[in-house]
């Protein structure tokens, strides 16, 4: 596709056609004090040759040859060329919202698939066509459960990802959903079910959690869903880090589960876009928001898909519609699918044992914080300095260390959060060991300084 | 057709009330024009519920319609059985295909609504 603006002459036509002489002519009728009343502030065109040059060096700031042992609900996994492959053609990459079941077979072919590996993962019934990114899949598993229970009050683990937190905050002020937060065990790391217990009450629809959660730590999730469904709500369990899935048991004690797909080839690219995904048990199916594709048969009996239970969406209900999602992130979502389909169940089993394998042999050398089980990620106290001067010591080594979690909990601020993945090295992982255990040296206080 | 014992609105929602109990459907004529009804949403027993306010909708194939409250009052019963069978409404709207059942807070507001022979010159009118 050329994509040009138009030309002198073309501008002369519109102008003409619309019996005015110039472009300011035609915005004559509006105020003053709101007009620009100068050409806007562009730089001239400039050669194909300048601007691959110009995308090169945006590209060679990339931290590219180093490690990193961020996570925190963005992981650093392999993703497998088929993915790329896939995705490039031109049936996937130019298509906007490619549901006509006439033209649209394969895409709803792709998104069917979707929808079924993401059920296998989870142990739900149903799940949608995807949603715009984890953190925003949480409030709409939260309005979910709202609209289900008739109960407007949210109950929210503090070990949700604080960002997602944030985002709920945010659909919360706005939708007369009263959020409240719940504490962790300051030992094991995990949700403190008896803080729930003790926050729980009659008018809550909704008890949020995450399993790994922030730090890592494996939730007890069968213990939360029996809090929550005595009193008459229903659990949503949150995921950021999909790889889990291929291992841990799927949270079927759930209503709703909600989570991020970045860790499925999905590139960390300044944190989006991504894929979110909402799934749930069947009986919820009517409150589900976004797409849903079913199976169904053609005029001829033959299998084919299309858009189903559109009822529920706003081109339909109007403002009575689930939610004001209705599309999805097909081309990311995609990516995923051929990702779940490149590992297969035993590859993604495979590929999670690793993750464990790799994070246990660090925190045999770094002493976790907390006593929980944990995945591919956890908390470790940082000795003799603070986690942010424990950063700047790696990045002279080309590592990108953890997180320092005190922007987000400021009673962990002496604490950060380190995770492996299968593209951790173990030189890496020792080098990160021994900067840690390092006294300060003349050099490092220098750096430090 | 349209039972002389009801009351009708104009949104095509009937009423029966007896005592100080209220039992409310979509008409005969709603049915036809929604066409194959797929779905039905019905509010929680306990519920208050307002003459003129929706109190729930339909789902046809065609459309989503909201079923407007004939009567005001609580919600004391609902029709469990067309959460599997929703095709009653269309077959048997004014029987089996009853919607909910409502504690009536006045019997003036059923009096307020058309009989049968004027909801039939209603739709005859529409028509």
């Amino acid at each position: 596709m050329r994509y040009l603006p138009k030309s002198e002459s073309e501008r002369r036509e519109m102008l003409e056609a619309c019996g005015v002489s110039t472009p300011e002519e035609l915005f004559a009728h509006l105020p003053d004090a709101v007009r620009l009343n100068r050409p806007l502030d562009l730089a001239p065109g400039i050669s194909e040759y300048e601007i691959v040059q110009y995308f090169r060096e945006r590209a060679d700031q990339n931290a590219n040859g180093y490690a990193s042992f961020l996570g925190a609900g963005v992981y650093n996994h392999y993703r497998p060329v088929l993915v790329d492959t896939v995705v490039s053609r031109g049936e996937f990459l130019t298509s906007y919202t490619p549901y006509q079941a006439e033209i649209a077979q394969g895409t709803l072919t792709t998104i069917f698939e979707f929808q079924t590996m993401i059920c296998q993962l989870t142990g739900m019934d149903v799940a949608n066509a995807s949603m715009y990114d984890g953190s925003t899949a949480v409030p709409e598993a939260a309005m979910m459960a709202v609209r289900a229970t008739g109960k407007g009050r949210v109950l929210v683990a503090k070990t949700v990802h604080p960002e997602y937190r944030e985002v709920l905050g945010t659909y919360a002020k706005h939708q007369g959903m009263p959020v409240e937060e719940f504490g962790y065990v300051r030992e094991s790391g995990a949700l403190d079910l008896e803080d729930l217990e003790r926050k729980m009450d009659d008018l809550t629809g909704a008890v949020i959690i995450q399993t790994p959660n922030f730090f890592g730590i494996v939730e007890q999730v069968k213990a939360a869903a029996e809090i929550a469904h005595k009193r008459g709500a229903l659990l949503v369990v949150i995921f950021t880090e999909a790889v889990s899935l291929g291992l841990l048991e799927p949270p079927t004690d759930a209503d709703i589960v909600a989570g991020e797909l970045q860790s499925f080839a999905i590139s960390p690219s300044y944190g989006g876009p991504y894929a979110g995904i909402i799934a749930v048990k069947e009986k919820y199916i009517r409150q589900v928001p976004g797409r849903l594709v079913g199976q169904s048969l053609d005029s001829r009996g033959n299998r084919a898909f299309c858009l189903t239970l559109s009822t529920r969406e706003q081109h339909i209900r109007r403002e009575k519609a689930t939610s004001n999602i209705c599309t999805n992130q097909a081309l990311i979502a995609l990516m995923a699918t051929v990702f779940m389909t490149v590992y297969g169940k035993q590859g993604l089993r495979e590929l999670a044992e690793q993750n464990l394998a790799k994070a246990h042999y660090l925190a045999g050398k770094l002493k976790p914080r907390f006593t929980g089980k944990f995945f591919n990620e956890f908390v470790v106290r940082a000795e003799g300095k603070t986690p942010e001067e424990l950063n700047k010591q790696l990045l002279k080594k080309k590592i990108i260390g953890g997180l320092p979690l005190g922007r987000f909990y400021p009673e962990l601020a002496d604490s950060y959060l380190v995770c492996a993945t299968e593209m951790t090295k173990r030189a890496d992982m020792d080098a990160l060991v021994a900067a840690a255990a390092a006294q300060p040296t003349a050099e490092n206080v220098e750096v430090t300084a | 057709m349209y039972p002389e014992n009801f009351r009708y609105t104009k949104e095509h929602e009937w009423v029966l009330a007896e005592g100080d109990t209220g039992t409310v459907g979509i008409t005969d004529h709603a049915q036809q024009e929604l066409g194959d009804i797929v779905y039905v949403d019905l509010p929680k027993v306990g519920s208050h519920v307002e003459a003129g306010k929706s109190l729930g909708s339909v789902e046809s194939v065609k459309a989503v319609s909201d079923i407007y409250s004939p009567v005001s009052g609580e919600v004391v019963e609902i029709n469990q059985t067309l959460a599997d069978a929703p095709e009653t409404l269309n077959t048997d709207p004014h029987g089996a295909a009853w919607l909910v059942k409502i504690k009536l807070s006045g019997a003036a507001e059923v009096q307020n609504l058309m009989s049968a022979a004027d909801y039939l010159s209603y739709i005859g009118a529409q028509k």
